[in-house]
C-alpha cells in the first residue's frame, strides 16, 4: 500500500516541479524546481528497485551538473520580460516538437516492451542490480562504455585548450617552490650591537647632513 | 474505540511505529553530540590556546550549550526585504535534514542500522553532494555581497573535493567488494582499511575537512574577509539550523571515516573480551577520535588561500587518489585479494 | 635530490605534523587564563578607574570647588557650582561627572591641589543605564568614603614621583 502511494507522490511531484521549471519567472527558481525534478525520478528509481541509478541519478545530475547549472544562471543578469516576448513567435515550433516527442513515447510504450533486448538480462534476486549493471556494462557494452568514456576525454580536453591561456608579463605564485622553503633558507638571525649604530642608519644621517 | 486500537495495533502501524522510534533513537543522541561538540571545539581550543574556554554556566561549562542555545532562540529572525523568501527560509531547512537522513544508513552495531540498503556508501555520497544547495541557496537568496560570494567559494570549493572523496571511497569499496556499509565494516575484521590504505585515509580526513567547511579550508565563512560567508543574513532560529547542520555534518563524516576507514563498531583488537563492550560504544569513541582531530587541526593551522585550495584538491588530491585506485585495482588482482 | 627531499617533506605532511606536536604539547600546558570575576590582575597604584571625592580624617570634604577640573577636563565631562557656605567657606554645591563622557585622562587628579578628586582603583562599575552613569556629587562622595583605604594607599604608594 506504501508503494503505490510513494509512487503518486513522486510521479506528482516529478510532473509538477517539471512544469514549474517552465513556468517559474525567476530563472533561478526554475533551476531549483529542476533539481527537484531530478530528485523526484530518482526516488521513482529507488520504487522501481534500481536503487544504484538513482543514487546515480543524484549524485551525478543533482550533485554535479545541476549545480554548475545554477552557478551560471546566478551569475547572468537575466530579464525575464525580454526572454518572454518571443514566446507567441516560438510556440507553434514547440507544440510541434512537444507532438513528435509524444507521439514517439507512445510508439515505444504500445510495443511490447518486454520481449526486447534491453530487459532480457535475468535480473534474480541473488545479485544485486549493481553487480548486474557491472558485469554487463564491462562485457557486453565494453567497448560503447570505452568510447564514451573517450567522448568525454575528448570534450574535456577541448575545453581546456579552449580558455587556458598563459599571459605574458603577469606575476604568478610558484606554489611548490614556495611550499618547498626550508627555516634555514628564509629566516637569517643577525645579533645586532645595540651601542653601535649601524651602517644603514649613518649613511641616512650624513644624507641628511648634506641636505641641510 | 476498537477500530482505534485495531488500527494502532495493524502490523503496519506497529512497523511505522518502531521506525520513528529507531529514528528517534538515533537523532536524539546525535542532537546532543552536536550540542557537546560546539562545547568541546571551544574548550579544545582554548586548552590549546593556554585560555580556559566556557567554564562557568555548570560544572565545567557542560551547560553552556544550553544557554546558547536559548540565546539564539530569544533572539528575533530577520527576513532581509530584498530576500527570496521562500528560498531564505527553505535553505536552512535543507542543510540541517540533510545532514539528519544521511546517518539512516550508518551502522551503529551488528545489524544496527534505520535501513540497511544495499548502496549505502552511495547514498552517503549523494546526500554529502547535496549538501551544497543548502549553501548556495541561502547565499543567493540573502540578495547581499558577503552571502553571494561565500556561497560561490563554498559551491566550488565542496565540488572540488568530493571528485577526491569519490575516489577515495571506490578504493574502499574495491577492497570491501561492497556498497553495503554493513558489509565494509565486516571486511574490517582482520584489518582496519586505514592500514593498507593509509594515504587514502588521509586524503580522505583531508577532504572531509574541505567538505565540511572547516579549519584550514574554512573560506566560506573567513571572517576576515566574508564576514560570516553564506549566512551573514541569518539570525536567530534559522542560523541555529545552519550551525545545527554545519556540527551535524562534521560529525557524520566523521562516522563515515569511521565507517570506511576505522572498523566501524568493531573492537581495536579481535580478542573475546573487547565484544563485551557493546558495538556502538566503539563507533561513539571513534567517531569522538576523528573529531577531538577536527578540532585539533582547527587549532594547528591558519587558513588556506583560495588558489591553494583549488591546486591542492585538483592537481594533488585529484591525480594521486587517481593513481591511487588503479595501484589498489593492480595489486588486489595481481595478489588475488579480490574480495568475492 | 634537493627538490625530492622537498617533495616527500610537503608529501608526508611533515611541518604540519610538527604544527600538531606542538598544539597538542600545548593541551596540556599550564593555561595562563585569570579566571576573572573569581581571580583578578594586579592593578597598579597609578590605575586610573571610576572617580571619587575624597574627605579629610575629621569628615569635611576636600574640594574647594576651585574649578581647576573642570577646566582642565578634556572632554568637559565635569560640571561644578559653587557658593559660600554658612561658615563661610567655599563649596561645591554641585559636582557632577558625565561618566560617559570621561576618557580617564588622570587630568582632574592632577590638576587638584587638594588631593579631592581622583580616580580610584575601582573598575567594575558597568550600568544597565546611561543615567546611572551621570555620576553626582552625592554618589562620588559615597564612592570616595567606600575605597578611602585602597585610595590614601595608591596616593601613598606613588606621592614619591609627583
Amino acid at each position: 500500500m506504501i508503494a503505490p502511494l510513494f509512487f503518486y507522490l513522486f510521479a506528482l511531484m516529478t510532473v509538477v516541479s517539471g512544469l514549474m521549471v517552465i513556468i517559474a519567472r525567476n530563472p533561478v527558481h526554475s533551476v531549483l524546481f529542476l533539481i527537484l525534478s531530478f530528485f523526484n525520478s530518482a526516488g521513482l528509481f529507488v520504487l522501481l528497485g534500481a536503487e544504484f541509478l538513482a543514487m546515480l541519478l543524484v549524485v551525478v545530475y543533482v550533485g554535479a551538473v545541476a549545480v554548475l547549472f545554477l552557478f551560471v544562471v546566478m551569475m547572468l543578469d537575466i530579464n525575464i520580460d525580454e526572454m518572454r516576448q518571443g514566446f507567441r513567435q516560438h510556440l507553434p515550433l514547440g507544440l510541434v516538437v512537444g507532438l513528435i516527442l509524444i507521439v514517439e513515447l507512445m510508439m515505444i510504450f504500445t510495443q511490447d516492451v518486454s520481449s526486447s533486448n534491453v530487459l532480457a538480462t535475468n535480473v534474480s534476486g541473488e545479485i544485486s542490480n549493481t553487480a548486474m549493471i557491472g558485469s554487463v556494462l564491462y562485457t557486453e557494452y565494453l567497448l560503447n562504455f570505452q568510447v564514451a568514456g573517450l567522448i568525454l576525454l575528448v570534450a574535456m580536453i577541448g575545453a581546456i585548450t579552449l580558455t587556458m591561456r598563459h599571459r605574458e608579463g603577469v606575476k604568478r605564485q610558484v606554489i611548490s617552490v614556495q611550499n618547498s622553503r626550508t627555516r634555514n633558507e628564509t629566516i637569517q638571525i643577525v645579533s645586532v650591537d645595540s651601542h653601535v649604530a649601524p651602517k644603514v642608519l649613518e649613511d641616512s644621517r650624513a644624507a641628511n647632513k648634506q641636505i641641510k | 474505540m476498537e477500530t482505534l486500537t485495531g488500527f494502532f495495533t495493524s502490523p503496519m502501524m506497529v512497523e511505522l511505529m518502531w521506525t520513528v522510534a529507531q529514528i528517534f533513537a538515533v537523532i536524539v543522541p546525535l542532537l546532543i553530540a552536536v550540542a557537546y561538540l560546539t562545547l568541546a571545539e571551544r574548550r579544545v581550543i582554548g586548552l590549546m590556546q593556554l585560555r580556559k574556554g566556557p567554564n562557568v554556566v555548570g560544572p565545567f561549562g557542560l551547560l553552556q550549550p544550553f544557554a546558547d542555545a536559548l540565546k539564539l532562540l530569544s533572539k528575533e529572525t530577520i527576513l532581509p526585504s530584498g530576500a527570496s523568501k521562500a528560498v531564505f527560509v527553505i535553505a536552512p531547512m535543507l542543510t540541517f535534514v540533510l545532514s539528519l537522513v544521511a546517518w539512516a544508513v550508518i551502522p551503529f552495531g551488528e545489524g544496527m542500522v534505520i535501513a540497511d540498503v544495499n548502496v549505502g556508501i552511495l547514498y552517503l555520497f549523494a546526500i554529502s553532494s547535496l549538501g551544497v544547495y543548502g549553501v548556495i541557496m541561502a547565499g543567493w537568496a540573502s540578495n547581499s555581497k558577503y552571502p553571494f560570494l561565500g556561497a560561490m567559494r563554498s559551491a566550488a570549493q565542496m565540488i572540488s573535493y568530493e571528485v577526491s572523496l569519490g575516489l577515495v571511497i571506490i578504493t574502499v569499496i574495491m577492497a570491501a567488494g561492497s556498497l553495503n556499509l554493513t558489509d565494509i565494516v565486516m571486511a574490517q575484521k582482520d584489518m582496519w582499511f586505514f592500514i593498507p590504505l593509509f594515504p587514502m585515509f588521509v586524503i580522505f580526513f583531508i577532504s572531509t575537512l574541505a567538505e565540511t567547511n572547516r579549519a584550514p579550508f574554512d573560506l566560506p565563512e573567513g571572517e576576515s574577509e566574508l564576514v560570516a560567508g553564506y549566512f551573514v543574513e541569518y539570525s536567530s532560529m534559522s542560523f541555529a539550523l545552519f550551525f545545527l547542520g554545519e556540527y551535524a555534518n562534521m560529525i557524520l563524516m566523521s562516522g563515515m571515516t569511521t565507517t570506511l576507514f576505522l572498523g566501524g563498531w568493531l573492537p581495536p583488537f579481535d580478542w573475546p573480551i573487547l565484544y563485551l563492550i557493546p558495538g556502538p560504544v566503539w563507533f561513539a569513541l571513534k567517531v569522538a577520535l576523528v573529531l577531538f582531530v577536527f578540532l585539533w587541526v582547527r587549532a594547528t593551522t591558519p587558513r588556506y588561500r583560495y588558489d591553494q585550495l583549488m591546486r591542492l584538491g585538483w592537481k594533488i588530491f585529484l591525480p594521486f587518489t587517481l593513481i591511487f585506485v588503479v595501484l589498489t585495482g593492480g595489486v588486489l588482482l595481481g595478489f588475488g585479494l579480490l574480495p568475492q | 635530490m634537493s627538490s625530492l627531499i622537498a617533495a616527500a617533506r610537503s608529501f608526508l605532511l611533515l611541518e604540519i605534523l610538527k604544527g600538531m606536536g606542538l598544539t597538542l604539547k600545548y593541551l596540556f600546558k599550564p593555561k595562563a587564563t585569570l579566571n576573572y570575576p573569581y581571580e583578578k590582575g594586579f592593578i597598579s597604584p597609578r590605575f586610573r578607574g571610576e572617580h571619587a571625592l575624597r574627605r579629610y580624617p575629621n569628615g569635611e570634604e576636600r574640594c574647594i570647588a576651585c574649578k581647576l577640573c573642570e577646566a582642565i577636563c578634556p572632554a568637559q565631562a565635569i560640571t561644578i557650582e559653587a557658593e559660600p557656605r554658612p561658615d563661610g567657606s567655599r563649596r561645591t554645591t554641585r559636582y557632577d561627572i558625565d561618566m560617559t563622557k570621561c576618557i580617564y585622562c588622570g587630568f582632574c587628579q592632577e590638576a587638584c591641589p587638594v588631593d579631592a578628586i581622583v580616580e580610584g582603583p575601582n573598575f567594575e562599575f558597568a550600568a544597565e543605564t546611561r543615567d546611572e552613569l551621570y555620576y553626582d556629587k552625592e554618589k562620588l562622595l559615597s564612592n570616595g568614603d567606600r575605597w578611602e583605604t585602597e585610595i590614601a594607599r595608591n596616593l601613598a604608594a606613588d606621592a614619591r614621583y609627583r
